[in-house]
């Protein structure tokens, strides 16, 4: 028998350990500061900086590129008028909705878990809305009028359209950017002061005591911050399942084939979780192993994520099989031409990479051995990102290059151009990615210390007949450290 | 435990007396024993929110929600009014410059039109929301403020860390130097600390 790590048991009577080899608060603050207060980070710290570094100047490259020559330096046409930047736009909004979830929705689920996870995923949500918001705002075309996307008086007596779900996304990733912005920021301001208490260079201290806005630790305060982290939590809940919502409502309130269907919101808020995870996950795994995190981000807290992962892959499998039965089942000609000509016509290889990373790979994590498996994890969740990467391809090439009328038809070819803009936005990502693991505190601090056992005023030295189990053991081992 | 603290600090630049503990019961008991003693100028500071302590030191609840609530529904109106206003009507208004709003008439849609007013109202009402919750949070514990008694104590370092302090401060109207010294060394701390201002 495969023997798998201590805290993946599933044994109900007794909780998991979510924090390994820690028994005091001190050595806690200790560890997690490591990555930060090390004289110098990893040598791939610097190989990876500087990768990132480079892909995000090539994305300015062309950028600037694009708004000296114009919007042909791209492979958009007409019919696909849309092409690669509205792909990676909700490619990327995608990938931050699991930040959200892990901050906001396991938070109100109380699931302790994710205090391990929660700060990066964040982190990870903030830079990924970033290089969502840059996709639209160079698609607009003139890029100096963006700002008529806003409702400013202006002399011409215009306004934007209300009307028009185009507008409720600047609205919808507007306020999902402050909202998780806020969140993260105010999440971190206990650990900044623990950072600003520990630093020993000028600078540092500074910096340091800016952020954390003179933070002191008063339980006065901590009363107020705890209230106000709950109903933000409360509040970004339903703001995450908005956002994705109106993002695919750019896609359901038009009639083309394909697109005007209903399943749409629910399916892209089940795709968006499932690619945020995936992306943590690829996130996770290196961070971990690079940076000794691994009593923090355990083999259970991976699990857990290959199964939501399951979860969600599943759901967006079932959604991909209910739009086939759907186009077969209205009897209409178009939705059904729409469906078999992505399966069949000339953009299927896509929609077959997007089947088997979306639908197929997650399978595996049915399987215990693959969930404590490390490679396997980071094998299938680069795999989800690319399977989610063509999904939004799928779905906003195919319906457009072929919608009602024969003659309209056109394809869709990506230039240069177009590649290397998005892989300028992965530089973007990692470039913000590395250097707020390198200067800010990677994980929450203070909210892990609250969900050890010796956190708890009425357990450890009070009386043991209130405890059961794990907690009885985890106590009196502190006990002796005493 | 702890010897008699040296008297270093002359009376008018007291800030008050801090107790420090090493573990969560400690803090915990102390805090109630102080709320009982009659004291109401006290704060606990600690690396964490040590759950109930708010409670066991007779923290009131919090306005937060009330204001977070009023938060959304400027938010609401807000949005409301900026939708109806700008495609439905057709009236001036001065703003800082004049504004005027603009009949849109698009594809037949209604001109008041609220199904499709609901997703901009719902994500003003959250962000207002927010945006009262964490700068109402910042407000009600007056921060930033990078000048206190407690920041500027090295022997409190630790509040952030790994231990829990417990400060009475010298304007409580109850405080007696020797009184206060002799009570937190009775709620059986690491060792007590004098603050200055």
């Amino acid at each position: 028998m495969t023997t798998f790590p201590v805290n993946t048991g599933e044994d109900p009577r007794r909780r998991a350990q979510l924090i390994l080899e820690h028994s005091d608060f001190g050595s806690v603050t200790d560890e997690i500061l490591n990555v930060n207060e090390s004289p110098k980070p990893p040598k791939s710290w610097y190989f990876a900086l500087a990768i990132s570094f480079a892909m995000m100047s090539m994305l300015g490259a062309m950028i600037g590129y694009l708004l000296f020559t114009g919007v042909g330096v791209w492979g958009n046409n007409n019919p696909v008028a849309w092409g690669y930047p509205i792909v990676n736009f909700v490619f990327w909004v995608g990938i931050g909705h699991a930040g959200t979830l892990i901050s906001a929705i396991l938070f109100l689920f109380r699931q302790k878990w994710r205090t391990a996870i929660n700060r990066f995923a964040e982190a990870m949500t903030i830079f990924a809305v970033i290089c969502a918001g840059t996709f639209p705002g160079i698609h607009i075309g003139r890029v100096w009028l963006a700002y008529w996307l806003f409702p400013i008086p202006n002399q011409m007596d215009m306004w934007p359209q209300f009307r028009s779900p185009l507008l409720w996304d600047v609205f919808a990733v507007g306020t999902y950017f402050t909202v998780s912005l806020l969140f993260w920021y105010l999440g971190m301001i206990p650990d900044l002061a623990t950072m600003r208490d520990r630093t020993t260079t000028k600078v540092k201290a500074i910096v340091y005591g800016l952020l954390s806005l003179g933070w002191r630790g008063s339980m006065r305060h901590w009363h107020r911050y705890e209230r106000a982290y709950l109903l933000l939590a409360a509040l970004a809940t339903p703001l995450v399942l908005s956002v994705h919502s109106v993002v695919s409502f750019d896609f359901a309130v038009s009639q083309l084939p394909g697109w005007h269907t209903t399943i749409f919101p629910p399916y892209f808020v089940a795709g968006a979780i499932f690619s945020g995870f995936a992306m943590v996950m690829t996130l996770a795994i290196p961070a971990r192993e690079l940076w000794g995190l691994k009593n923090f981000i355990t083999m259970r807290h991976l699990e857990n994520m290959c199964k939501v992962i399951l979860l969600t892959g599943s759901m967006v499998g079932y959604a991909y099989s209910m739009e086939f039965f759907i186009a077969w089942y209205s009897g209409e000609i178009y939705e059904s031409f729409a469906f078999i000509n992505r399966a069949f016509g000339p953009y299927s290889w896509a929609y077959w990479i997007m089947v088997s990373c979306n639908v197929i790979t997650p399978q595996i994590f049915w399987f215990k051995k693959a969930r404590n498996s490390i490679v396997i994890m980071f094998v299938a969740s680069l795999l989800v990102n690319v399977g989610m990467w063509f999904e939004r391809f799928v779905i906003v090439v195919t319906s457009l290059a072929n919608d009602f009328l024969p003659s309209s038809w056109g394809i869709y070819e990506p230039t240069w151009v177009d590649i290397a803009t998005f892989l300028g936005s992965f530089g973007l990502f990692m470039t913000f990615f590395l250097l707020f693991i390198r200067y800010l505190p990677v994980l929450a601090i203070a909210e892990i210390k609250a969900i050890m056992p010796q956190a708890d005023p009425h357990g450890h030295g009070h009386s043991y007949s209130e405890m059961e189990g794990e907690t009885v053991a985890s106590a009196k081992v502190a006990e002796k450290d005493e | 435990m702890s010897e008699q603290v040296k008297q270093s600090i002359a009376r008018e630049n007291l800030y008050g007396l801090a107790a420090e503990f090493k573990d969560t019961p400690g803090i915990y008991h102390a805090a109630e024993k102080v709320r009982e003693a009659g004291y109401r100028w006290f704060d606990c500071n600690v690396p964490f929110p040590v759950h109930g302590l708010d409670r066991a030191m007779g923290v009131k609840m919090t306005i937060l929600p009330v204001m977070v609530f009023f938060g959304g529904l400027t938010g609401f109106l807000l949005a409301c009014f900026l939708q109806i206003f700008t495609n439905s009507l057709q009236i001036d208004l001065w703003a800082l410059v004049p504004v005027v709003g603009y009949q849109f008439e698009v594809s037949g849609k209604p001109l008041l039109g609220p199904a499709a007013f609901v997703p901009v109202a719902f994500e003003l009402t959250v962000l207002f929301s927010a945006l009262t919750a964490v700068f109402g949070t910042f407000f009600l514990n007056k921060l930033p403020m990078f000048y206190h008694p407690v920041l500027k104590s090295p022997e409190m370092l630790r509040a952030t860390d790994d231990r829990f302090y417990l400060v009475i401060e010298a304007k409580d109207p109850k405080f007696v130097r020797n009184e206060v010294e002799a009570f937190l060394q009775s709620l059986d701390p690491e060792s007590v600390i004098e603050l200055e201002n």
